[in-house]
């Protein structure tokens, strides 16, 4: 392991993450098997005060994991200085088989977080808690995912040993590595393109309707997350080409770097809050039939949908304007 | 959204009044916050700069170097060594070097003699780094003596001083020429210290070590870019050991944090409960708190922050200089530039406040969650 | 307006110490008269006056406010109807020291997210009503009883509340203070509010503000004028 202030921080707030949802966990239970609204008894007034510290608990968790994420993928740009042949994050995570997992598990959490947050905010809202079940369940749900990314966050450093010979993001993402990020920039850049704008187009659309009709919320969803794999791949195959004006650096993360005018921010805030805005959508559509969410629920999807239809827009119109202002000419 | 912004602005309007209604016990905390994240940002601040500094000096240095090997020793490297090379591919140039301590009786510390490759120190002058002019008064055109390892006694003039800027490197450092070089030393012909490679494409460095390696089995060739990694790793690892020493002092910390919450004032508590009863909700309590928190924490990581800069960059880190300097007898005193790294300012935020918030959750909500009829009942 | 039908309230449930401070109230509060609870300490009074009050839950019962059901209503819907529809007036005024009479009175309506500047002149208006104008920016520790009281009551109105909820308003005040707090009681009758208000002291309970006087004893009514 390397022993370095950042990796000790992440490690640290993954920890914590666990740690506070373990210790929440017997509370959950407690919920699930106890809870009756219906009574006024001291046992229920007690749970009905727990629920509060769960709600301020994971928007902690939530918060932390943000300000995370973005650690993790600098501190690992930043290490490539101490692996040989790695030349930025990309050659950080492959060092070894945990990196990529370890950041996937990151995003997951992200999107989880964000979506029990949602439910959290919809149950508050109607006066008989209908969700609370379902939302300790979830809850509850959420804590192998934690535990695993703690796990393999932990594993991956522990197995960080420099001067270990990895492939930069050169080799990782050039079309003869068999690899899943180099299968994503083997797609030749005119096909990516056209599937890129398709599925973006499709989920500004999705979004759109369900925020002007409030109908076809499972589409947003589904749309939502096929834009992100979109979004992703048309990052890696066609779209960081034109940033770096390098017709082989296909890095995703460079783009947040300094030399690049920290572009990828432009890009990354607007997908991931778009998206996780359209997965919260097809997630409160379960609900929509309880009777006393009926108000509150569309008229929730309908923002979130309008949220995720304006974050999609500016994802595409950004990447837009970052392929017509770049020198670089794919297709001539 | 304005009523979001409304009932957030009249939260901390009442947070605001109610951090100046308890300044002492407020004030005591921001302290000791501050401490720790002046402490803290200024391993920080410094070991980066340290960094920064090496990664500069380096960027001038050869690619590779080759060293000969004696017993597992390093040894000088004998005449004709250069043309057993030969013309190997890549390499734009190639030479042999000529450098050596001198330990100083007199400071007691040990310089660093050494022959510029490119010339231009005349015989019987010398150019010196900083550190000596400082230390031993030396001034332009001063002479001074050196009693050789034999024991003769030999003096040159300072010809010219080094610029400060690099100053972490060449602070102990003497040029001169290769004639007095070698009769100083009594350094015998033909023989050099070491050979430095220019290699042109950086991909094409660690094919012509093993090349070299290969060739000359009793070498061993030196990667710049491994020096680079071992400097980075160094100073990345010395800041980790400081941090968790520090962590203990971070763990109080957070323990004072909770105890702070916890021990809510019965003042505190008959407040919170009349805020309840007159209709503020739970969430709104804590919302209330965590904006406590938050404005606690800024300020006191701002004020610990802007000290650590005014620390590290202007009185020249004089806390921690031992700890994360110290290779050298002869201290650099040098201005490191000044550096803020956003890696460095986000890792510290997470060291700092991650804590505390995590500290003070339980408490507020516990506070938070008094029963609206308790002031009606006491 | 609001009506309690077999309400009971414990303590410490099921513990050694289990304690039942309300059992079996039925009761039937009019809208826009003056209602005095009555009877000695312990007697219940204060605790019907927090369930009356949305400060609390009922254990068992049903309890409606204008026809809702509001006994399984969660602390969290309970306090938006407390702070949109009840003023509160604590036997110890309950303020805040180190704020000003001001800053105190606009304090309920905080979570509301109404602009500043509107609750700031609601406030100065209910101030210079209750004769307290010249006494805004006052720290509330440096007032008088008598302008504590006003203060609080000032507080009770901000959000406009329907119902008026007084809890032993007169126990820190001399004859003079409380018949004009009578007087004041008698003025938000007349404008059309609901005043409920517990009190063990004669002058209230004989007074002419007051329209209906509930006695209690160990936690029922005894006797319902």
């Amino acid at each position: 392991m390397i022993f370095q202030p950042t990796i000790i921080a992440l490690l640290l707030a993954s920890g914590l993450g666990l740690a506070m949802l373990l210790a929440a966990a017997p509370f959950a239970v407690a919920v699930i098997r106890h809870w009756d609204i219906r009574s006024g008894a001291e046992r229920q007034l007690q749970l009905e005060r727990r629920t509060y510290l769960f709600s301020t608990l994971l928007s902690f968790v939530l918060a932390v994991q943000v300000i995370a994420l973005l650690l993790f993928v600098f501190n690992a740009d930043r290490m490539a200085a101490l692996f040989v042949g790695a030349m930025c994050a990309v050659g950080t995570l492959n060092v070894n088989a945990y990196g990529f997992p370890a950041l996937i598990l990151q995003m997951a959490i992200f999107f989880l977080a964000t979506v029990w947050l949602v439910i959290n905010h919809v149950d508050t809202r109607a006066s008989d808690y209908p969700l609370v079940r379902i939302k300790y369940g979830l809850l509850l749900a959420l804590v192998p995912v934690v535990a695993a990314s703690f796990f393999v966050q932990l594993q991956y450093f522990l197995g960080l040993k420099a001067n270990v010979i990895t492939s930069c993001c050169g080799s990782l993402f050039s079309e003869g590595s068999q690899a899943v990020s180099g299968d994503l920039a083997a797609l030749p850049a005119g096909p990516a393109m056209i599937g890129f704008y398709v599925v973006l187009g499709m989920a500004v659309a999705a979004a759109g309707y369900h925020a002007l009709t409030r109908r076809g919320g499972y589409l947003v969803a589904l749309a939502s997350g096929s834009a992100l794999v979109a979004a992703l791949a048309g990052i890696l195959s066609f779209l960081s080409l034109y940033i770096y004006e390098h017709p082989h650096h296909h890095c995703p993360f460079c783009i947040l770097k300094p030399e690049y005018n920290y572009q990828g921010y432009w890009l990354y805030i607007p997908l991931f809050a778009a998206t996780a805005a359209g997965l919260a959508v097809g997630a409160l559509q379960f609900f929509r039939r309880v009777p006393s969410l009926a108000v509150v629920v569309p008229a929730t999807t309908a923002r979130l949908a309008a949220l995720a239809a304006a974050g999609f827009l500016m994802f595409t119109a950004v990447a837009t304007l970052m392929v017509l202002r770049s020198n670089l000419i794919l297709f001539g | 959204m304005n009523i979001w912004i409304e009932q957030q602005r009249a939260l901390i309007d009442f947070t605001l009044a109610s951090l100046a209604r308890r300044k002492a016990r407020n004030l005591g905390l921001l302290a000791v916050y501050a401490l720790l994240v002046f402490v803290l940002a200024s391993v920080a601040l410094f070991s980066h700069a340290l960094r920064h500094e090496a990664t500069r000096i380096l960027a001038d240095a050869p690619e590779l170097i080759l060293q000969r090997m004696v017993a597992g020793r390093h040894d000088l490297i004998p005449p004709g060594y250069l043309e057993k090379i030969g013309r190997i591919r890549g390499v734009q140039k190639m030479e042999g070097r000529l450098w050596g301590y001198y330990y100083d009786p007199v400071i007691k510390a040990n310089y660093t003699f050494m022959v510029p490759t490119a010339g231009g120190v005349e015989r019987g002058t010398i150019v010196i780094g900083t550190a000596l002019e400082r230390v031993r008064g030396l001034a332009l055109e001063t002479g001074i003596s050196f009693r050789a390892y034999s024991g003769k006694l030999y003096s040159f003039v300072v010809a010219d001083i080094l610029p400060r800027d690099s100053e972490l490197v060449s602070a102990d450092l003497v040029l001169m020429h290769e004639d007095d070089f070698r009769a100083f030393f009594e350094f015998p012909a033909g023989h050099y210290t070491d050979i430095a490679l220019s290699v042109a494409n950086p991909q094409e460095v660690r094919n012509i070590a093993a090349k070299l390696a290969a060739a000359l089995p009793d070498s061993r060739p030196i990667l710049r870019e491994e020096m680079l990694r071992t400097y980075a790793s160094i100073f990345a690892w010395r800041e980790g050991i400081i941090l968790a020493i520090l962590s203990g002092a971070l763990l109080a910390f957070a323990i004072l944090a909770w105890d702070k919450a916890a021990g809510l004032s019965a003042e505190e508590k008959r407040e919170i409960g009349i805020l309840k009863a007159i209709g503020w909700e739970t969430g709104d309590v804590i919302r209330m708190k965590i904006w406590e928190g938050v404005l606690i924490s800024l300020s006191a990581f701002l004020i610990g922050y802007v000290a650590a800069y005014l620390h590290v960059f202007r009185a020249g880190g004089v806390l921690f200089e031992p700890v994360l300097k110290g290779w050298a007898v002869l201290y650099p005193r040098f201005q490191l530039t000044p550096e803020i790294d956003g890696l460095a300012v986000a890792t510290l935020f997470f060291f700092t406040v991650v804590p505390y918030t995590a500290a003070v959750l339980v408490p507020i909500w516990r506070a938070a969650t008094t029963d609206p009829d308790a002031v009606m009942r006491s | 307006m609001i009506e309690l039908i077999e309400v009971r309230k414990a303590f410490n449930q099921g513990k050694h110490n289990e304690f039942w401070a309300l059992d079996g109230i039925n009761l039937n509060i009019e809208a826009h008269r003056v209602t005095a609870l009555c009877g000695p300490s312990g007697s219940g009074k204060t605790t019907l006056l927090t369930l009356i009050g949305c400060l609390a839950r009922p254990t068992s019962g049903r309890a409606r406010f204008k026809g809702e059901d509001i006994s399984g209503l969660p602390e969290r819907f309970l306090t938006q109807l407390r702070r949109r529809s009840f003023g509160f007036v604590f036997q110890q005024f309950n303020l805040i020291r180190g704020l000003s009479a001001e800053e105190n009175v606009m304090l309920p309506a905080a979570p509301s997210g109404l602009p500043q500047r509107e609750v700031r002149a609601k406030a100065a208006m209910l101030l210079d009503r209750l004769r307290l104008a010249h006494r805004r920016t006052a720290r509330v520790e440096w007032l008088s009883g008598g302008e504590q009281q006003r203060v609080a009551i000032a507080r009770a109105l901000i959000n406009d509340p329907e119902v008026l909820i007084a809890d032993e308003p007169t126990a820190n005040l001399d004859t003079t203070l409380a018949r004009e707090f009578l007087a004041i009681l008698e003025s938000f009758a007349s404008e059309g509010r609901t005043v409920i208000l517990s009190s063990h002291d004669p002058l209230v309970i004989q007074s002419a503000a007051v329209h209906r006087v509930i006695n209690m004893r160990d936690g029922r009514i005894v006797d319902n004028q």
